[in-house]
């Protein structure tokens, strides 16, 4: 009896701990399917592109006797004899095994016109022979092409050649490493700007989308259940329909004698068509479409929850609709706006189909150039540093988020 | 335009709600009500309490009637203007504020000094016992907390009436019955005019200086307490307001207030109540608590044949469920002393009761 009082004993205790035990596995093996599919389809891909982003061995396992023979090198004149015939060795060799063009390619990113020197060159010594080389590779070399003459070419073959570094990233930000080693700004200035237009652009379709579809929340929350349900079957058409359909539609509707422009001059407003497809403008346009049922959903989720007595308390106590809106209401639907406006600007900040197929040249955002270096320019490197810069980017939006409104005030239904 | 009685506090002037544009909800109220007054409006849901309730409000348009206060309509008066304090069901305190910001919402939107609503706020906080809880928020207290916020905000900007919508509602038992001596202590302290909708009678019986009891959309009555529950008019009020037997029968005489009623089982007598008329057939109320088992030394006018059916043991009292002649079920509440008999199955027993205990109503 003594033990009851006092609380567990031995064996109680161990039962118990074998029941939470059990529980927890029971739990553990709920999960662990999504758990397996995450790490593997998830996980793992984003590890990689964050490694890849920094990390390029192709040049160090094309010529590695070459770099590290580079390794002594002042960098102020042309290298020694040594290494140009090491290096003439190794053209050679690659222009037999055809890796040469790769080579090329990655000198040519950092030096632009490098590409046909190495192919040439890789031509003009793939016939000659080995002995002849060992004696005049440096004089062979020389003669192929007077840019290997020049101490940049090989500044730009030693930067390649390193396995890791910080480069993609400087070219994310339209930087680039001069030969000194200090960073100075790319002649071209490209991802600052297209990053500043995506944020942009998600800025406004986020805005647009609030304009549309809170006041069409709040009506839906405060309509009866029929009139609700009915209308949220429109709310979540698009969602049934395929996303090229929807993007298709746009560009039948907005294009040159699409049914916008033919509406237009019909009604006599405008005399020729406006150039709408294929602009900012259609990119925003689409994407608020599309993405309206991300803010609308939340919304009208939070909004149910709120009590129409909440404004009426507010307004028998003298306060005018507006007001009271806003004093209230609007604080307590928050957490369905924040979390539709997250929703929307997270998912178009990375949207790449829509600005693809009506965007044209104006309306890309930044995945459409990650896309393009994935798919055109083959330079995966640069294309995962892009999207890890967008992810970064994201956390830090995230992050401000949780500071300024917090994350509890999330709601998503 | 009517006479709206310039001199009457709050004057419901055949007052008329259609929701559907067929169908009458509130079926032409009237009502007076004088300064100070407690009035509930009671009735089963549906009846059309709350409909009134919120054309007061002004969250209803009036289909037709006035509602006037002071001798001026209101009808087309804003929500917002009619400084009228309402309490809810869910309390509807705002979540993202603390008690003391919930307070002074009204005074803020009044546009009342700063240093003027601290106090007020302190007044009144102290007026419901919570001075101490004014940083909190609502969600950090209990239901009768929240209730007494709920209160203190309808009270702190002195409206000209305060509405009630089944405040109680949301509170167990113990708790209700604190918060009707809570609200009864502030209206009697402050004074202020309350209109109560609920659908409790045991709350409205309790608090109200007068009780409107609705059904249907019409108000069947609309008495003080002890009147409603003595005197009903009609035997809807009779059966709503508390608990009832009612004996079928016939009416054989009648002679100024009192109905001579033949029944299966004799000749009773009880009050008449207006459109009875001889020889129809008529429904005589007895409360349980009126009706006595012999022995007993009460005085009783009417004696009833009935036979025992079960007992039911509550705790206070005693119930005895036994049936007429007729079959229809008669029920007995009996305090629980020594003095409780026992019964065999079956087993056949008299029922003694006052003529003016009890009321025959017109059948149907």
């Amino acid at each position: 009896m003594s033990d009851t009082a006092a609380g567990l004993n031995p064996a109680d205790a161990r039962n118990a701990a074998r029941d939470v035990r059990r529980r927890k596995l029971q739990a553990f093996l709920f999960v662990t399917p999504l758990l397996v599919f995450i790490i593997f389809a998830f996980v793992a891909p984003i590890a990689t592109m964050l490694y890849r982003s920094v990390h390029n061995p192709t040049v160090a396992n094309l010529v590695p006797e070459t770099l590290a023979a580079l390794d002594d090198w002042s960098g102020n004149a042309v290298p020694d004899d040594a290494v140009l015939i090491q290096f003439a060795t190794d053209m050679k060799r690659m222009a037999n095994d055809r890796t040469s063009g790769q080579l090329a390619d990655e000198i040519n990113r950092a030096l632009p016109g490098m590409s046909s020197v190495v192919k040439s060159t890789a031509r003009s010594l793939r016939r000659v022979d080995d002995a002849e080389i060992s004696a005049n590779g440096a004089t062979l070399l020389l003669e192929a092409n007077d840019r290997w003459s020049d101490p940049t070419t090989w500044h730009a073959l030693k930067a390649a050649g390193q396995v890791y570094s910080s480069s993609y990233y400087l070219t994310s930000v339209d930087l680039e490493r001069t030969a000194d080693g200090g960073i100075a700004q790319r002649d071209t200035q490209i991802y600052v700007k297209l990053y500043t237009k995506t944020l942009r652009m998600a800025l406004t379709i986020t805005v647009l989308t609030i304009v549309l579809g809170y006041p069409l929340a709040f009506f839906m929350a405060h309509a009866s259940d029929g009139l609700a349900n009915f209308l949220m079957v429109f709310v979540l058409l698009p969602f049934w329909t395929s996303l090229l359909v929807r993007t298709t539609a746009w560009i039948a509707l907005l294009q040159t004698n699409g049914v916008v422009n033919s509406s237009l001059m019909a009604l006599g407003i405008t005399d020729e068509p406006i150039e709408m497809l294929y602009t900012q403008f259609s990119t925003i346009i689409a994407m608020t479409h599309i993405l309206l049922p991300f803010m609308v959903l939340p919304l009208y989720a939070v909004m149910r929850g709120i009590d129409s007595s909440y404004m009426r308390a507010a307004i028998s106590m003298g306060s005018r609709p507006l007001g009271a809106w806003y004093k209230i209401y609007l604080p307590m639907s928050l957490p369905g706006l924040s979390a539709g406006a997250l929703l929307v600007f997270i998912i178009s900040v990375g949207y790449y189909i829509t600005p693809a197929l009506v965007g044209g040249t104006d309306g890309q955002m930044i995945s459409n150039i990650i896309a393009f270096h994935m798919q055109q320019s083959n330079n995966w490197e640069l294309a995962a540093a892009l999207g890890s810069l967008l992810l970064i980017l994201i956390l830090l939006l995230y992050w401000l988020f949780d500071r300024f409104v917090g994350t509890d005030n999330l709601k998503l239904g | 335009m009517n006479d709206l009685g310039s001199d009457t506090f709050l004057r419901f002037d055949n007052v008329k709600k259609s929701y559907d544009q067929k169908s009458l909800v509130v079926k032409g109220f009237d009502m007076d009500v004088e300064d100070g007054e407690f009035i509930t409006l009671l009735g089963p849901s549906g009846s059309g309490k709350t409909t009134v309730l919120m054309m007061l409000a002004g969250f209803e348009s009036v289909t037709s009637g006035d509602i006037a206060i002071a001798g001026k309509s209101i009808n087309r008066t804003a929500p917002n203007k009619r400084n009228i304090g309402m309490v809810f069901q869910n309390y509807a305190l705002f979540p993202h504020m603390t008690v003391a910001e919930n307070l002074a919402y009204p005074l803020t939107v009044r546009k009342t000094p700063k240093a003027q609503i601290k106090e007020r706020v302190a007044e009144y906080l102290k007026l419901v016992e919570l001075s101490d809880f004014g940083a909190r928020r609502p969600g950090q207290l209990s239901g009768g907390q929240r209730q007494r916020v709920a209160l203190a905000r309808a009270m702190i900007f002195e409206p000209t009436l305060i509405l009630m919508d089944e405040p109680l509602g949301a509170l167990d038992k113990n708790l209700r019955e604190q918060m009707q001596f809570e609200i009864t202590r502030l209206h009697k302290q402050l004074g202020f005019t309350v209109i109560y909708v609920t659908h409790d009678q045991t709350e409205a019986l309790s608090m109200s200086s007068r009780i409107a009891v609705f059904n249907d959309g019409v108000v069947q009555q609309c008495a003080p307490p002890a009147e409603l529950y003595e005197r009903p008019s009609n035997a809807f009020v009779a059966d709503f307001i508390g608990e009832n037997n009612f004996v079928p029968g016939k009416v054989i005489t009648l002679e100024g207030t009192t109905a001579q009623v033949q029944t299966d089982g004799g000749t009773i007598v009880a009050q008449a109540v207006d459109g009875l008329a001889i020889g129809h057939a008529c429904r005589v109320s007895i409360r349980p608590e009126k009706l006595f088992i012999p022995p007993t030394s009460h005085a009783h006018d009417n004696a009833l044949t009935v036979r025992f059916n079960t007992r039911i043991y509550v705790g206070d009292f005693i119930r005895y469920y036994f049936k007429l002649p007729d079959g229809t079920d008669i029920i007995v509440k009996v305090l629980n002393d020594l003095s409780a008999p026992e019964f065999a199955d079956d087993a056949e027993a008299q029922l003694l009761w006052l003529a003016s205990d009890s009321i025959a109503f017109p059948a149907g």
